[in-house]
């Protein structure tokens, strides 16, 4: 029981993939096996939102990591989610194959359109599945590494690093809107058929794909969790908390933060890559600071340095969005503004914090 | 307007007597615009060869509406009334609408099919270009005569030489008789004398009008003699420098007046996260609270929308103001020493703003109008011309900046910013109200903005967006310049615009932008506190 044990000390950890598991279980199943007048019924539909809801679940885990454990407010997160999520999506435009608007089997539809005559060099290799999936972490990984070897060795930090972070998914919008880029401009890549030999049609594919998310965020929660469990999760805290003491200890502060950083630019990639065939479409937007932003914000409302108040921010955050963009859609932005302003004057500890606090305070007056 | 008095008295009975002729010869058109004469008749008539011998008896008359009839004409606004035979100016041609005729008299189109529009062939097209060009030779206006000499570049004939010469021997203007020798020069390179043409290549040796260039390209092409042809040869190659270089100007040009946008948009967010070390990514949207209060203003004042800027400068930095006070006391001040807590809840702030914009103006961009005397150009030759509004942008920058370096350094505010800046406990017994400084630097951090918002204004569409679209500029800016110092500011906003223009026509509008950011990023690797650092213990922080 190694895995169990990476838990056995967090409590809301262990909650949070129990109520996981079941979700993991029953949802399925009553998708498929409850009939459809039936009100337990669960709709194909809510299963891909779902499915969505965990992947940006896993992302709002991978943020945790750098800022809740090691006070790195990165900005720029997003990037490496959208590039894992282009990574897939490239794959998933080469298994379009003859079957796109023009026909063409080697070329993808824009690039027809744009009148090029053979396939871009850094294509090659994304009809294979084991190679996008390789791409999916290596990319975002070897940006992660690049950026911040450059960074933390010139001992950029705090709002410096924050910003510039910003700057560089800025830079990459801007660079994908491009059309010469090779990355289908500002239309993105979409009209994705099939995953594997799956069609992305079936209900069961959905199914199976929202499983997959679970799955990879559980994996991720252990992993994030098992890291911080582990000495380096502890240097970690100390940088966080007093980084030129941690420095003075011959601590190597930027090698600690260079691979955390890694590692979780590597989840986002995973977590981007999930989330693309859920939604059908990747595109530049992915790349806006805002998103990146909103990120953090999840994370700041469940509360830093949990790891699972990072899911329940971004459950909860995610939720609220779909529900006010369809009923009151002018209101989503003053709520979501609100969320932010509120959630940092008074639950500077976001919604975790502030539970834990209220059972502090009873057993303390009890 | 009489330099040809003989010939245009000859000219007058030729045409007097052209008229007779026509009043007997076609009894049909019996009514004649009175104010014309006998070309309005010639006018109306289908022949396009009568047309222009009417456009001719203008000229010969020396008629004085001859120029706006010429206009009128170009503009297809020149209509007759078919029955009446008499010409109208209709601007717009629908039923209804109103048709003038030349006296001024106002008819309402019943009909469309009652008017008939004065047709234009190419040739007569032309006919109107030489003869506008050849009335502003006379004109009053050197700068006038100096354009109509420019337009005559275009098309030489022996008719326009002759014009030409007779011009330079009563003109008065330096650079008219400057120009009227580069059109002659022009005309010499297709003769064969050698010793004309060789004064002709020295008259247009440095002349940077494009015609000048075609045509000592076409002789070099042509010439005979390989003496001429070298000594063409340098003179291309002389003019050829003189473009670079004035390419070079509009470069630099371009690139501050760029810069200066950015300064403008930078230079508050440098007080606000430079002197009080707040990160306020609320400061787009004050931005654009400026550019919406510009237009507000318009809407208030739609009939003196020339002054309708001056009004909207202060009244942006008070609205902006204002708002940043109110930010400040309402959220700020709970979060002071916790830089990332600020960046969020600003970040919130933004967006309601966006929303609040959104709802009360509409999701839609909305345009400000240019005032006319931010409009329009200076021409210093024909290859290098000054954007006006470019020019007050730069010079708005530059009294912004001052404006600000003597608030901070002069008065007395300015003295309690910066000693609560660098150390808030020690100012604090002194006696300085650090609460009260810090609304205060802060509502001044965003008027600025504000006023960067009147500016903005100007130059793009205002819309809920506009503040996402400069908040990272503005943040660039800053830290590439160094934190809390204006002067970094200042230097490193002018010297982004410039290279970004620099890059521009290499890389394209998109890919220089990323490359800026790209080196901005590279560059806070090896310079982590800016080009101009602030030093001593404020600065560890």
């Amino acid at each position: 029981m190694g895995v169990l044990n990476i838990v056995k000390n967090d409590r809301g950890g262990q909650i949070m993939l129990g109520v996981l598991l079941v979700i993991t279980i029953l949802v399925p199943l009553l998708n498929l096996f409850v009939p459809e007048t039936n009100p337990l019924h669960v709709p194909t539909y809510t299963v891909t939102l779902m499915g969505k809801y965990l992947t940006l679940a896993l992302l709002a885990v991978a943020v945790d990591l750098v800022w809740g454990y090691l006070g790195i407010l990165t900005l720029g997160h997003g990037a490496f989610f959208a590039l894992g999520g282009y990574a897939m999506g490239m794959y998933l435009m080469r298994q379009i194959g003859d079957r796109g608007v023009y026909g063409n089997p080697e070329l993808p539809d824009f690039m027809v359109f744009l009148d090029w005559q053979e396939l871009p060099w850094f294509w090659q290799g994304f009809d294979q599945f084991w190679f996008a999936a390789i791409m999916i972490m290596l990319v975002p990984g070897v940006l992660a590494f690049i950026f911040g070897w450059l960074a933390f060795r010139s001992r950029v930090s705090g709002v410096y690093l924050s910003i510039i972070t910003q700057a560089m998914t800025y830079a990459l919008m801007l660079a994908f809107y491009r059309n010469e880029m090779g990355f289908g401009g500002n239309n993105g890549l979409t009209d994705f058929k099939d995953l594997v030999g799956f069609s992305l049609q079936e209900d069961t594919t959905r199914i199976g794909l929202f499983v997959l998310s679970a799955v990879a965020l559980a994996v991720g929660y252990l992993i994030c969790r098992h890291l911080m469990n582990s000495r380096l999760g502890r240097v970690c805290i100390a940088v966080r908390d007093a980084e030129s003491r941690a420095r003075f200890m011959g601590y190597r502060v930027e090698n600690v933060k260079l691979w955390i950083f890694v590692i979780s630019a590597m989840l986002a990639g995973v977590a981007g890559a999930l989330y693309v065939p859920q939604v059908g479409i990747i595109n530049p937007n992915e790349f806006s600071p805002i998103n990146s932003i909103e990120i953090v914000v999840w994370v700041a409302v469940g509360g830093r340095a949990t790891l699972y108040g990072a899911v329940i921010g971004a459950l909860l955050i995610n939720y609220a969005k779909t529900y006010f963009t369809a009923e009151l859609p002018d209101v989503w932005l003053f709520a979501l503004g609100g969320i932010f302003v509120l959630v940092t004057l008074l639950l500077p500890k976001g919604v975790t914090g502030f539970v834990a606090g209220l059972k502090q305070h009873k057993e303390v007056s009890a | 307007m009489k330099p040809f008095s003989f010939r245009a008295s000859y000219r007058y009975f030729l045409s007097s007597l052209f008229v007779i002729l026509t009043l007997f010869s076609a009894p049909a058109i019996a009514v004649i615009d009175s104010s014309l004469g006998g070309a309005s008749a010639l006018l109306m008539s289908k022949a396009f060869d009568n047309k222009s011998r009417g456009l001719d008896l203008l000229v010969e008359t020396s008629h004085p509406r001859t120029s706006e009839i010429l206009q009128l004409l170009s503009d297809s606004q020149l209509y007759y009334h078919k029955k009446d035979k008499r010409l109208f100016i209709i601007t717009h041609y629908v039923t209804g609408k109103v048709a003038k005729d030349l006296q001024g008299n106002e008819q309402v189109i019943k009909k469309k099919r009652d008017f008939k529009k004065v047709t234009l062939n190419n040739k007569m097209r032309g006919q109107i270009n030489r003869i506008q060009a050849e009335l502003g030779l006379n004109a009053d206006n050197p700068q006038q005569r100096e354009a109509a000499v420019r337009d005559l570049l275009k098309d030489i004939t022996p008719g326009t030489v002759a014009t030409l010469k007779t011009r330079f021997l009563i003109e008065e203007s330096k650079n008219v008789r400057e120009m009227i020798n580069i059109a002659l020069a022009i005309n010499d390179l297709k003769s064969s004398d050698d010793v004309l043409l060789s004064n002709a290549i020295e008259q247009l040796d440095g002349s940077l009008e494009q015609e000048s260039r075609s045509a000592l390209v076409a002789f070099v092409s042509t010439a005979q003699s390989p003496l001429l042809k070298k000594q063409a040869q340098i003179a291309l190659k002389g003019i050829e420098d003189k473009v670079q270089y004035y390419g070079w100007l509009e470069t630099l040009y371009f690139g501050l007046s760029l810069g200066s946008v950015l300064v403008l948009a930078g230079i508050g967010l440098a007080i606000t996260f430079g002197v009080m070390g707040v990160i306020n990514m609320a400061h787009g949207e004050l931005i654009m609270i400026g550019a919406y209060t510009t237009y507000v203003i318009q809407l208030l004042m739609p009939d003196h929308i020339e002054w309708s800027i001056l009004v909207a400068i202060p009244a942006a930095f008070v609205v902006s103001g204002l708002v940043g006070i109110a930010i400040e006391r309402g959220v700020i001040r709970f979060l002071y020493g916790r830089p990332l807590e600020t960046l969020l809840a600003t970040f919130g702030i933004s967006l309601i703003l966006q929303q609040a914009v959104r709802s009360l103006f509409s999701p839609l961009n909305r345009s400000v109008e240019t005032p006319d005397w931010m409009s329009g150009l200076i021409q210093i030759n024909p290859v290098f011309s000054l954007t006006l509004s470019r020019l007050y942008i730069i010079l708005f920058c530059l009294v912004v900046f001052v404006a600000l370096l003597l608030v901070l350094k002069k008065t007395a505010l300015g003295l309690q910013v910066r000693a609560v800046s660098q150390n808030r406990a020690m100012a604090r017994s002194m006696g300085i109200r650090s609460n009260r400084v810090d609304a205060l630097t802060f509502g001044l951090g965003s008027g600025v903005a504000g006023i960067a918002g009147v500016a903005l204004s100007q130059l793009t569409n205002v819309g809920p967006n506009m503040g996402q679209a400069y908040i990272i500029d503005s943040f660039m800016v800053v830290v590439f310049g160094g934190v809390g110092n204006l002067w970094g500011t200042l230097v490193a906003g002018l010297s982004l615009g410039v290279a970004n223009k620099v890059l521009e026509p290499w890389a394209g509008a998109v890919l220089a932008k990323v490359l800026m950011l790209i080196f901005i990023i590279l560059f806070i690797q090896k310079r982590p506190r800016g080009l101009f650092p602030q030093r001593g213990r404020a600065a560890e922080g």
